[in-house]
């Protein structure tokens, strides 16, 4: 028999520890996870490695001091190029970075999806990725090309963290936008992954109109649901929203300075998911 | 007969768009306004076969202005089809670089050291990728030593002395064909890999490269102008792929 896996933000956070490897689904500043990050933001949870292609969900983490490890290609927010905390975090030498290719974190989360140890890349030779990553070795190829190639080391992750547009309460996750990213990979690469949702709906809705290939993560690989409507705001959610991009500047804005970001978080980030939305929602009202 | 004069900006379009002629059915990949502009300007005229994306998953049946939505998809390139194609070859990158040095090694991950830098950037990105699996040029909209450096502080993209050392399996496919700047064009074509002037656009001379870049430049004894763009070209740059002028923003005219 199927379960029922609809859990809230703060019971994901909950099962997970400090110490933990999270990987977080998503790229730069689209379809993050963001309700979980900040329930993550509201717990004691610390000392983290984070597995991600950096956008708002590295910044706000790394600016709360609950990265010790952060693996990644970039940190960036998209329209706006720079990830403000990610950067400061880095300037103040306060974030210990394992700095890969992108195909290379891709290569890394496969590798750990096939449960391999490692994957073979040309991408890396011949750059400071090989210098930054002393640990990183080379394999070479046992036929008669004899190459010698990159080792991307597996990517094994505690737990994962993803935003889809859908999913049933049992798992079977939807993305309704242009581009999956590597949500189902993270899912593949973790021992616990958690969906989050903009909408939860009966198996048989999924696919009323959409094709079979929408169904980007399986149940099998799922052991939370929680339904977040606008929780991967300020980042989009193709086609349910688009990026907030005036809360995204008011966000940079207030990350330049220390003072401005202790009342963006007291304004924001200091209550739950509810009084969250509220906040934002105030903010636009505000501002229109 | 009355001239049509070519801005700057619109020298540098050409200039872009020339690193995709004769490249067939490949994705380019441009970075930056006016590489953006020279590929979308490549598709409508030398190279039809070209394959361009929205900017997101998806690519373009049609040739929009710049900012105007695309009207028709023919294919789809999420990220890791994106990728995977970087492995194919299949793809000519125009990236930009925070800094670049004589070798062509780029960087775009941090300035000072990369422990604590004193200016974190992007990060790696795709670079690593990208200069082992697919031509990849450069596009330096504000030529200058800050850019044009001895030596990049972290090595993103990498060079040819680079390649050249980490072995076979990185100069395999590594290419690095141009490097396109608001002075002139530029290329590794000497017998050490080094960097070269091309071209100078018109009204820069040898003298303002040197002195904007912080390295010794090969540079030939008859450097000759990059050319002009066609009657045709300014009408498609102008009136079609960039009717708001946006490659002057990126390219101030003098």
């Amino acid at each position: 028999m199927t379960r029922d896996k609809t859990m809230t933000a703060d019971a994901v956070v909950a099962r997970l520890a400090s110490g933990m490897t999270l990987g977080i689904g998503g790229w730069g500043s689209r379809r993050k996870p963001m309700a979980l990050v900040r329930a993550l933001l509201r717990s004691d949870l610390t000392d983290l490695t984070v597995v991600s292609y950096g956008g708002p969900d590295v910044g706000l983490l790394a600016a709360a001091g609950k990265i010790r490890q952060l693996i990644t290609a970039f940190g960036t927010l998209d329209s706006v190029p720079l990830e403000p905390h990610f950067c400061a975090a880095r300037q103040r030498g306060g974030l210990e970075l394992t700095e890969l290719d992108e195909a290379m974190v891709m290569w890394g989360l496969t590798a750990a999806a096939h449960r391999l140890p490692f994957m073979p890349i040309r991408a890396g030779l011949g750059s400071d990725v090989m210098t930054v990553n002393p640990g990183l070795r080379t394999v070479t190829s046992p036929y008669e090309d004899g190459e010698e190639l990159v080792a991307v080391p597996a990517l094994r992750l505690d737990a994962a963290l993803v935003h889809l547009n859908r999913a049933d309460a049992q798992g079977n996750g939807q993305y309704l936008g242009p581009d999956p990213y590597f949500d189902d990979l993270f899912c593949q690469a973790a021992d616990a992954a958690y969906v989050s949702c903009e909408r939860v709906v009966d198996t048989a809705e999924l696919l009323k109109d959409q094709g079979p290939q929408s169904l980007l993560v399986k149940r099998a690989f799922v052991t939370g649901v929680v339904e977040t409507p606008n929780g991967a705001h300020f980042t989009s959610c193709a086609p349910d929203y688009g990026r907030d991009e005036a809360f995204q500047r008011a966000y940079v804005r207030a990350a330049k300075d220390p003072d401005a970001w202790r009342a963006f978080t007291e304004r924001f980030l200091s209550g739950d998911e509810h009084s969250y939305q509220a906040a934002v929602a105030a903010f636009h009202e505000e501002s229109a | 007969m009355k001239t049509i004069t070519a801005t700057r900006a619109e020298y540098c379009v050409v200039a872009c768009a020339e690193v995709w002629r004769d490249a067939g059915e490949i994705l380019a990949s441009p970075m930056g306004t006016i590489p953006t502009i020279g590929a979308r300007l490549a598709r409508l005229t030398f190279s039809p076969g070209l394959l361009l994306t929205d900017g997101e998953a998806l690519l373009m049946g049609d040739v929009p202005a710049l900012g105007e939505p695309s009207g028709v998809t023919e294919g789809w390139l999420p990220y890791r089809q994106h990728l995977a194609l970087v492995s194919s070859g299949r793809r000519h990158v125009m990236m930009g670089a925070s800094q670049l040095d004589r070798h062509g090694n780029q960087n775009i991950s941090c300035i000072g050291d990369w422990d604590q830098p004193k200016r974190q950037l992007l990060g790696v990105r795709g670079a690593p990728a990208n200069t082992l699996n697919n031509p990849t040029s450069y596009w330096v909209p504000r030529h200058s030593t800050r850019v044009f450096v001895e030596k990049v502080d972290m090595v993103s993209g990498v060079g040819y002395d680079r390649a050249a050392a980490a072995g076979p399996s990185a100069t395999r496919y590594h290419r690095i064909p141009d490097v396109i700047s608001n002075l002139g064009v530029f290329d590794f074509e000497t017998p050490d890999r080094t960097m070269r002037l091309r071209s100078l656009h018109p009204g820069v001379t040898v003298g303002q490269v040197r002195e904007a870049t912080g390295f010794a430049l090969t540079v030939p004894d008859d450097v000759p102008c990059t050319r002009e763009p066609t009657a045709e070209e300014l009408r498609l740059i102008r009136a079609v792929i960039d009717p708001n002028g946006l490659r002057e923003r990126e390219v101030p005219s003098a």
